[in-house]
């Protein structure tokens, strides 16, 4: 490999990984606090429409991301109100978010555009661009918003009570702590997380929207999240990996690899999925989610 | 807030709280001193919980006032609690496994929104703390790796960290090993020394009697005597606990026990943590008596039961069941059921019934293979007839087999389970908490049943958390404490209930 395809193939992996890191934080924070969400793709694709359609809309990118985050922090609402105040199943609630998104996109984009649920194709002003050495403002704010994670949840009050929240919300509560307004705020973060997750992908990596262009990234978010254990500098790690398999996969025509014959990219980008299979059958450590995951918090 | 002169640090006043149609705390009346240590001892459902709940804040009590430093106090949240200076340690330790013991404390008031100053604030009162009481515990370790002492610990850290003046021990001893709970009694006596006012909640009354200024008894949810500690016997104390009632004796002919049915030698079982759940336990049960299982909840009496029944499997010890041995390898519930032996859960709703599924499909759980329902196929309209049957024999109401059984009332439950478990005619019945949930009307149906059973020549093993219940239906009662059976006595004897009453106390190991 020369100098020029492995600094390309390093751009594109840190371009790749720019919504997973967004997507498995969000899903990082909610988990923590004891709220499973399943829904991390329903909110991306929001995201990526709302942001795309106002960037289009208004000419203005920084609308265009105002937008995205306002998109997926509604649909965040919606589902912590139906999971945390009335104590809805997680997983379908999240599955319903998923499906919301995925139509409610196509079905605006369609209503709006006119153009099969695509938006129109945006000019650069529309768009994230550049700043330094290949990278965007996005790109740079996914490991920003990783760092922050990261302290916020080891060294800050919130960071304790979503912890608490998550691991025995019964001892938040005894100790005059608020589980429902704990796992609130972590969600309320994890859907603004989303929602640029989403505007990277139609504002950075694709000049508009496209339906359905998520393409499971919110899945390989959620396996990452659980790959690496419910911890940041893992899921940071994590991101990086399967983002830079994505790399290698777009680049490579199949590989022929000696006794076995051609091996199909898909089989490559398949590997986040088996990674995660593996570790959750146990072959590389144990993955333990936080006690409390999954479970509504009702006072006995 | 500063304190009227004179007045107790805390004092309830005509405290009641009914859930539906029971009363769980009527009309409490108490107080504790400065200084004080007061014990509150009751037996399992005297209401002791339910007044810890309303000073912790979990729970608001119907109608009655909390006066703390003679000012009413409103508690309506944990918050409020902490913030009034009542500190609980509960029987389940509210903490965060994963969390180390300092941020445990620290959770819930953590002064500011970063922690490192907080922790550092936190660190230097918890030293101060220590050096006034001796209270120390590693700050650093993970909550989760602390044994139950050192986890108790941190959960009275917390307490006194928040300025809690007023401290209240749910059953503090309940997990502790003698060696931890005389270390706790220690710094009981040492932070009353230092003027906080503690509320002790037991139901050993060796524990009570040793450590207390002064002790309430608490029966059927009202306060029914406090006595002073000095001087009081444990026989006045355990007395006034079970109180003097004769025995209520159901309608019950002599009857001739026959061969024996069960018989279980040396039986020991181990608990994950280690600890001996049943530690030696030997007992026989002969056709047509009832032997009844005296005990504080948590002593080895619902282990008992699952082994018997076949859901367990024991360390150590042999059984026999009507005179083959039993090899536990191969001995499941469907085995023990093969050999006659029935099983009435202690918890219906988790293992007796199941909670969303019709009373009909209920009533043929575990007999679902049978011929009679369908075989392959299952048959509806024989499902529902069948437990129509049932239903009119056992007069459970409403009689309607395709209600969903979370739709009875407990009694009515519990008719159905009985019905279910006997209609096969077993030889053995294994018998938990029969009347637990169960309205009064049922409970006397109930016990009506289970005399006639004996009367057939069933043998029949009774766990009950009611001592009343033991007394009146069996012919031998054991009593279990620690996994072991620690007496036996007969219900008709002089004395029985009182006995039984210190031998579930562990107040008279000797007497057995």
């Amino acid at each position: 490999m020369t100098m020029d395809q492995a600094y390309s193939w390093l751009s594109a992996t840190l371009r790749l990984s720019t919504p997973l890191i967004f997507a498995c934080f969000a899903g990082l924070w909610s988990e923590r606090a004891g709220v499973v969400d399943v829904g991390l793709e329903g909110k991306m694709l929001a995201g990526a429409f709302a942001g795309a359609a106002a960037a289009s809309l208004t000419g203005d990118v920084r609308l265009g991301l105002l937008a995205a985050v306002a998109a997926s922090l509604a649909l965040s609402f919606a589902q912590a109100w139906a999971e945390i105040e009335r104590g809805g199943d997680q997983i379908v609630c999240g599955m319903a978010v998923n499906m919301i998104g995925a139509g409610l996109t196509a079905f605006a984009g369609a209503a709006l555009f006119g153009e099969g649920g695509r938006t129109p194709a945006l000019t650069a002003g529309e768009r994230v661009t550049p700043v330094v050495a290949g990278l965007d403002a996005l790109t740079l704010a996914a490991f920003a918003a990783a760092a922050l994670s990261a302290f916020a949840l080891a060294r800050t009050k919130l960071g304790l009570r979503v912890n608490a929240a998550g691991e025995n919300p019964g001892a938040l509560d005894a100790a005059g702590g608020s589980v429902r307004a704990t796992r609130h705020i972590a969600v309320a973060i994890g859907g603004a997380l989303c929602g640029l997750a989403g505007a990277d992908l139609s504002l950075a990596q694709a000049a508009g929207f496209l339906p359905g262009m998520s393409a499971g990234k919110g899945f390989i978010a959620l396996a990452a999240l659980v790959f690496a254990k419910w911890r940041p500098g893992a899921c940071l790690a994590t991101c990086l990996l399967f983002g830079g398999l994505d790399a290698v996969a777009i680049r490579l025509p199949d590989a022929v690899v000696p006794g076995v014959g051609a091996v199909p990219v898909q089989a490559l980008q398949a590997l986040p999925y088996l990674l995660t299979v593996a570790l959750l059958a146990g072959f590389v450590g144990r993955a333990r989610p936080p006690a409390a995951a999954g479970q509504p918090y009702r006072r006995e | 807030m500063s304190a009227v002169s004179g007045a107790p640090a805390l004092e309830l006043v005509g405290v009641s709280k009914r859930y539906g149609g029971v009363a769980a705390n009527r009309d409490i009346s108490l107080s504790v001193a400065r200084g004080e240590i007061h014990a509150i001892v009751g037996e399992n459902g005297a209401g002791k919980s339910t007044l810890m709940s309303i000073l912790g804040g979990l729970v608001r009590a119907d109608s009655g006032a909390i006066l703390i430093d003679g000012r009413e106090a409103r508690i309506n949240s944990p918050r409020d609690a902490a913030a009034l200076g009542v500190g609980m340690t509960r029987q389940h330790f509210q903490l965060v496994d994963t969390m180390s013991a300092l941020d445990n404390i620290l959770l819930g008031d953590e002064g500011g929104a970063l922690l490192a100053r907080g922790r550092a604030r936190l660190r230097a009162k918890l030293s101060g703390i220590a050096d006034e009481t001796g209270l120390a515990i590693d700050l650093d370790a993970r909550a989760g790796d602390l044994p139950l002492g050192a986890r108790q610990r941190v959960e009275i850290l917390k307490a006194l960290a928040r300025g809690a003046r007023v401290l209240i021990f749910d059953e503090p001893t309940a997990v502790l090993t003698p060696d931890e709970a005389s270390g706790l009694f220690r710094l009981m006596k040492s932070l009353a020394g230092k003027g906080a006012s503690i509320l002790f909640i037991t139901h050993k009354l060796g524990e009570a009697l040793g450590v207390a200024d002064r002790v309430s008894v608490l029966r059927a949810g009202e306060r029914v005597a406090t006595f002073d500690a000095k001087g009081l016997s444990a026989e006045t104390l355990a007395e006034a606990m079970v109180g003097q009632r004769p025995p209520p004796r159901a309608e019950k002919p002599s009857s001739a026990p026959g061969e024996i049915l069960v018989e279980a030698r040396g039986m020991r079982l181990r608990g994950a943590d280690g600890r001996a759940l049943l530690d030696d336990v030997s007992l026989s049960l002969r056709a047509g008596e009832i032997v009844g299982v005296a005990g504080v909840a948590g002593n080895g009496q619902s282990e008992l039961l699952e082994v018997l029944a076949g859901l367990r499997r024991p360390n150590s010890g042999t059984l026999r069941v009507a005179g083959l041995d039993i090899d536990f390898t191969r001995f499941t519930p469907a085995a023990a059921r093969a050999l006659g032996v029935a099983h009435i859960p202690e918890d219906r709703l988790k293992q007796g019934v199941v909670a969303g599924f019709r009373a009909d499909h209920n009533a043929m759980l575990g007999r679902q293979r049978e011929a009679r329902f369908g075989g392959r196929w299952l048959n509806p309209a024989a499902i529902t007839r069948h437990c129509a049957d049932l239903m009119a024999r056992w007069d459970v109401r409403p009689a309607s087999p395709g209600l969903a059984i979370s739709s009875f009332s407990g009694g009515n439950q519990q008719k159905l389970v009985f019905a279910r478990e006997i209609e096969t005619d077993p030889r053995v019945l294994l018998v938990g908490q029969p009347t637990r949930g169960v309205d009064i009307s049922a409970i006397d149906a109930i016990h009506r049943r289970l005399t006639a059973l004996r009367g057939a020549g069933k043998a029949i093993l009774l766990v009950s958390a009611e001592l009343d219940e033991i007394l009146a239906l069996s012919d031998r009662a054991l009593v279990m404490r620690g996994g072991r059976i620690v007496g036996e006595r007969a219900p008709g004897a002089a004395n029985a209930r009182r006995d039984i009453g210190l031998m579930m106390a562990g107040a008279a190991e000797a007497a057995a």
